[in-house]
């Protein structure tokens, strides 16, 4: 048996001895023959140079750049190669005393040792660099200037959707399963676009290797590049965002605290997303990130707080549509259904006020739509939750009731490509059983017909909420980027399927969309009529309670305004609150409408420019807060210069 | 005394423990030469474990006790639970699939209070046993095909499910057990086959289609001109090269293009293609290439120990587990780097002298399985570290950082020393 097996044995020793002399082959020609290596390992005789790849530039629809780069500059130190310089000097250009410079040299040593260069001051100011370029001589080879890219924001606009970056932290350093790629000094996106498209953003660093002379100047590239490795820059992004929108977004809401959302119903990509008040994003790049973000973190205006997605509010009457489209769904009225409302809605124990009175003014659906009928809703709502085919609210009404209202984006977090949204809260019957302990009817919950009570949808749920409107039944997750330049990644697969909403028909919608362009032909919403364009709208006022000093205390309400437009094929859908400002009709309604007016007309007819000034000057915000507040005097100086669009 | 002393080591294949020691003292000074900063107090960090060095030789107490319970336990201890470790190491791999974490990249750890262990290492030592067990049982007739697939089946079942844990380098060293086959019998045919048919899904991948079915044909028509007097002879010996021709034709224009846009993940592909250097994967090669200037900055008599610079300032990445042969040729140069792998050498030829001294065939496949594993890992982890192979991350046995790596190669070697100090029963 062994002698049969013998040559086997043989072969298999072969295959062993093969493979080492392949090896061994290999390390003499790596570490005898050839005499490159040895010199790219030493320090003294190439110089290894990382490169910064240029992070992927943002562009808005029309592809002018809202986000690019910058370049500012670095003071690099290689501790080994300090010799005999005037360090006083270099301390006075820099305004920091020897004992400062000493602990960053140590610091240096102690992250990257010796022979490798660290950052000694990062990101220089203007007026820094300019000295120290003209003495650099006097510090090199040990210190060395190195260009960095910074971000920079040409329109000055949409801070929050676009975030910033910084530098990575130790804490993520450490975290080698999600960062793992990075290196110490690197920087990444912290909020915003700029973190959720990290990945396609960031692009690859590089390494070049280049000869030095004694003296340690650069001299060309080693062995003609062969061993570098080229920096690959990140890929661009191609937003559906209107930058010249959002910039009138912007200053619309100026003076507000509230937020605009416009969103394109055909593609979900967001037009413009406007959290007032907002702040200059270059407040958040080069040499005073750090200072200027504690002092817009502590003002009283809460400028980093993107409203829009972090922000919820009871919708008020612009969740009438809604509660009409689920009451034609479940078949408990019909588009011609009328409630006979005599100025207040009695069917519970305490009578539901309406603004209306005269009779008929809720004969049907579309009338009781432009009307705002308070009773109607009331009473479609009760009629929703208590139907007899769900065997009654506490049974499954409140529940198919709930579940409508998740598919209609409510309640969760709808999945835009920026960090952070809100949920909102939509009541269901677990949470009625545990706030009343199950003795609770459709009374309890009578508010949920007109938008009040325990209801609370973000700014971007709203202008979902229109999208599905105006597409009968569809829409796709809004989101901002539309593109991104030679993707290959899954990235926006999410944001290109239509999602349908219940199975809700078709003249269910029609009726509904008639009682919205009605609301803004001759009902509630007329202030937002623009020539030549039918719009489909709903104003809102949210009754707003606060708790100030342990009291629960009604405070001053917020004004809404939900639309779309054209009606008959919508381009934009739209949802405006301008926090503490009273009826919706009043600024939301005109804020809203000027927006649509430049999306689909591109300007702003002089006809309106008197209202479009008006809204621009009006303050909203409580005085007292706006006091304490130096969000404008920080958005005036601004360090980096604004292109003018 | 004397006696029971002798009686405790009786058998033990002294050379086999040398060359162990030899290399695992060798890695501890490796990890610690790629740590070394220079000014570190050494026998503070000893004491206080937080370098890896130190953690790993408390991993080294482990395995030496480890060993030394291997060693008191009984041979047939190895036989008779062969099939239910097997078992229980692939239930250890699935139950990684659901609860494991991940650590850069790979989902293939477990974390039991505090420490990380990967199964997967694990795996290969109950899979070795389960495979000597098979081939050495009676019933299993190694001429048949039947038997052959089976024994195909139980080594490549873990690395099926060790691929979908992303660590396809651990994978792919199960594919040694064909070493082992061969050796028992498998015909050498089939090694010719397996290695044309990676020749052929790697063309694929890489030639143009058409150029490639162009270079089959002509390939085609000139062996049946060189064997057209058998073919005269022989009807069938036509219908075999054409049938040939006809599969590696489909195989290349439909199969592999079908597998590669419909079954397999759209990262996959990717991963495959950086592998094979179609797409540059500029981490992958940055790696390579630091770890090349390292060793090849070595030179002939190295650096010196604690003397490399390219490991001691971190310019080499993962440079105390995958690249931890980084330092041994830099530090040591191609003198050091031939006696390093001369050890190994010898430590690989010394096994298979053991495994052919054996009466009972499951001491040999064992011993043979042994032998292979640790040759893949070897292969494989010193081509990738000098541009050889592609980065796959998969450890250099014994000597690079890790726990779970040092015990599996630990109570793999010492399961073989038990056994070959019993080689006079026959053990099935």
């Amino acid at each position: 048996m062994s002698v049969f097996n013998q040559p086997r044995k043989r072969v298999i020793q072969m295959i062993i001895l093969g493979m080492v002399i392949l090896i061994i082959t290999r390390l003499f020609f790596l570490q005898i023959v050839e005499k490159k290596y040895a010199k790219l390992a030493d320090a003294n005789a190439v110089l290894r140079k990382v490169i910064y790849p240029s992070r992927g530039i943002i562009y808005d629809r029309q592809n002018r750049s809202i986000l690019g780069n910058d370049v500012l500059y670095d003071l690099v130190v290689t501790p080994a190669s300090v010799k005999n310089i005037d360090t006083a000097y270099l301390c006075n250009i820099l305004k920091i005393d020897t004992e400062e410079f000493r602990k960053r040299i140590i610091t240096a040593i102690v992250k990257n040792g010796r022979v490798r260069q660290s950052v000694f001051a990062p990101l220089l100011a203007p007026e820094v660099f300019g000295q120290l370029q003209e003495s650099m001589y006097l510090f090199s080879p040990g210190f060395e200037l190195v260009p960095r890219q910074i971000r920079s924001y040409p329109y000055a606009a949409a801070a929050n959707i676009l975030g910033y970056i910084a530098e990575i932290s130790p804490a993520m350093l450490k975290d080698t399963a999600n960062y793992s790629s990075y290196n110490s000094g690197d920087y990444l996106g912290f909020t915003g676009l700029e973190k959720t498209y990290e990945s396609v953003l960031m692009g690859q660093r590089g390494i070049q290797y280049l000869i030095k002379d004694n003296l340690n100047r650069p001299q060309g590239s080693y062995e003609n590049g062969e061993f570098d490795s080229a920096a690959i820059a990140g890929k661009n992004l191609r937003l559906s965002l209107d930058v010249e929108l959002q910039v009138l977004g912007e200053k619309l809401m100026k003076g507000k605290s509230g937020s605009i959302v416009a969103i394109d119903p055909q593609t979900g990509g967001i037009l413009a997303m406007v959290s007032g008040p907002s702040f200059d994003p270059n407040l958040l790049t080069g040499p005073y990130r750090s200072a200027n973000f504690s002092k817009l973190y502590t003002d009283t205006t809460k400028p980093l707080f993107n409203r829009a997605i972090q922000a919820t509010y009871p919708p008020g009457s612009t969740f009438k549509p809604m509660i009409a489209l689920v009451g034609l769904d479940e078949g408990v009225i019909t588009p011609s259904f009328g409630y006979p409302c005599g100025g207040a809605y009695y069917g519970c124990s305490r009578p539901i006020k309406c603004e209306h009175h005269d009779a008929g003014h809720a004969a049907n659906l579309r009338l009781a739509l432009s009307h705002s009928c308070n009773s109607y809703f009331s009473h479609v709502y009760r009629l929703s939750v208590d139907a007899g085919k769900f065997g009654g609210i506490k049974v499954g009404g409140m529940q198919k009731w709930a579940d409508y209202m998740n598919s209609f984006g409510f309640g969760h977090k709808i999945g835009i490509d920026i960090p952070s949204e809100g949920r909102g809260l939509v009541p269901d019957k677990k949470y009625y059983d545990a706030r009343y302990k199950g003795s609770w009817n459709s009374c309890t919950s009578v508010f949920l017909g007109i938008g009040q009570g325990e209801l609370l949808l973000t700014p971007l749920q709203m202008a979902n909420a229109m999208c599905i409107v105006a597409n009968r039944g569809s829409f796709y997750i809004p989101h901002f980027v539309a593109s991104i330049d030679n993707d290959n990644t899954h990235l926006l697969d999410k944001y290109k399927e239509k999602h349908d909403v219940a199975h809700i028909s078709d003249t269910a919608y029609s009726a509904v969309i008639h009682g919205m362009t009605d609301v803004v032909e001759s009902g509630t919403g007329r202030i937002a009529q623009i020539e030549g364009i039918t719009i489909g709208g709903k104003t809102g006022t949210a009754e707003n309670y606060g708790i100030v000093n342990g009291v629960r205390t009604k405070l001053k309400n917020h004004a809404v305004f939900v639309a779309f437009a054209p009606a008959e094929k919508a381009r934009i859908a739209i949802a405006v609150i301008v926090e503490n400002s009273g009826f919706g009709a009043k600024y939301a309604a005109p804020i809203a409408s000027l927006m649509m007016e430049k999306y689909l007309k591109d300007s702003i007819s002089t006809k309106r420019q008197p209202l479009l000034k008006t809204v621009m000057e009006t303050v909203t915000i409580d005085a007292a807060m706006l006091a304490k507040s130096h969000l404008d005097s920080l958005n005036n100086n601004a360090v980096i210069k604004k292109k003018t669009p | 005394m004397n006696r029971s002393q002798a009686k405790l080591t009786q058998g033990i294949d002294w050379p086999i423990v040398g060359l162990y020691l030899a290399l695992v003292i060798i890695g501890i000074m490796s990890i610690f030469a790629a740590e070394y900063r220079g000014d570190d107090n050494v026998w503070q960090d000893i004491i206080h474990p937080g370098k890896n060095y130190s953690r790993q030789l408390i991993w080294l107490g482990i395995s030496l006790v480890l060993a030394a319970v291997i060693w008191l336990t009984d041979s047939k201890f190895f036989t008779a639970t062969a099939n239910l470790m097997y078992a229980g190491g692939l239930l250890l791999l699935l139950l990684v699939l659901g609860i494991g974490k991940d650590v850069k990249g790979s989902h293939s750890w477990l974390v039991i209070g505090g420490f990380q262990f990967q199964p997967a290492e694990l795996t290969k030592l109950c899979t070795n046993l389960a495979l000597a067990k098979y081939l050495s049982s009676q019933e299993t007739d190694f001429t048949k095909l039947r038997s052959r697939l089976i024994a195909a089946a139980l080594a490549l079942i873990p690395a099926g499910i060790i691929i979908l844990q992303d660590e396809t380098g651990l994978a792919l060293v199960y594919f040694s057990f064909f070493l082992v086959m061969f050796r028992e019998g498998l015909p050498g045919v089939l090694l010719v086959i397996a290695f044309s048919g990676i020749v052929l899904v790697l063309s694929a991948l890489l030639v143009d289609r058409t150029v490639l079915f162009i270079i089959f044909t002509v390939i085609t028509a000139l062996v049946i001109y060189f064997s057209r007097r058998e073919i005269k002879r022989k009807r069938s010996r036509l219908a075999l090269i054409l049938g040939v021709y006809a599969f590696c034709g489909l195989f290349v224009m439909f199969i592999v293009p079908f597998v590669f846009t419909k079954v397999l993940k759209d990262y996959q592909v990717r991963r495959i293609e950086v592998m094979l250097g179609k797409e540059n994967d500029p981490k992958a090669t940055y790696n390579t290439r630091q770890s090349m200037i390292a060793i090849g900055s070595g030179g002939f008599w190295g650096k010196g120990y604690l003397k490399g610079t390219q490991t001691r300032y971190d310019f080499v990445p993962e440079q105390s587990t995958d690249f931890i042969f980084c330092t041994i040729g830099e530090d040591f140069g191609f003198f050091g780097s031939v006696i390093f792998l001369a050890i190994f050498v010898a430590l690989l030829f010394r096994i298979i002298f053991v495994a052919e001294r054996q009466r009972s065939t499951f001491t040999r496949v064992y011993a043979y399985g042994v032998a292979s594993i640790i040759f893949f890992h070897l292969a494989i982890n010193i081509a990738m570290t000098i541009g050889l192979a592609p980065v796959i991350g998969i450890p250099l046995p014994l000597v690079s950082y890790g726990g779970s790596s040092l015990m599996t190669f630990t109570m793999l070697i010492f399961i073989l020393l038990r056994l070959d100090a019993d080689r006079q029963m026959v053990l099935r």
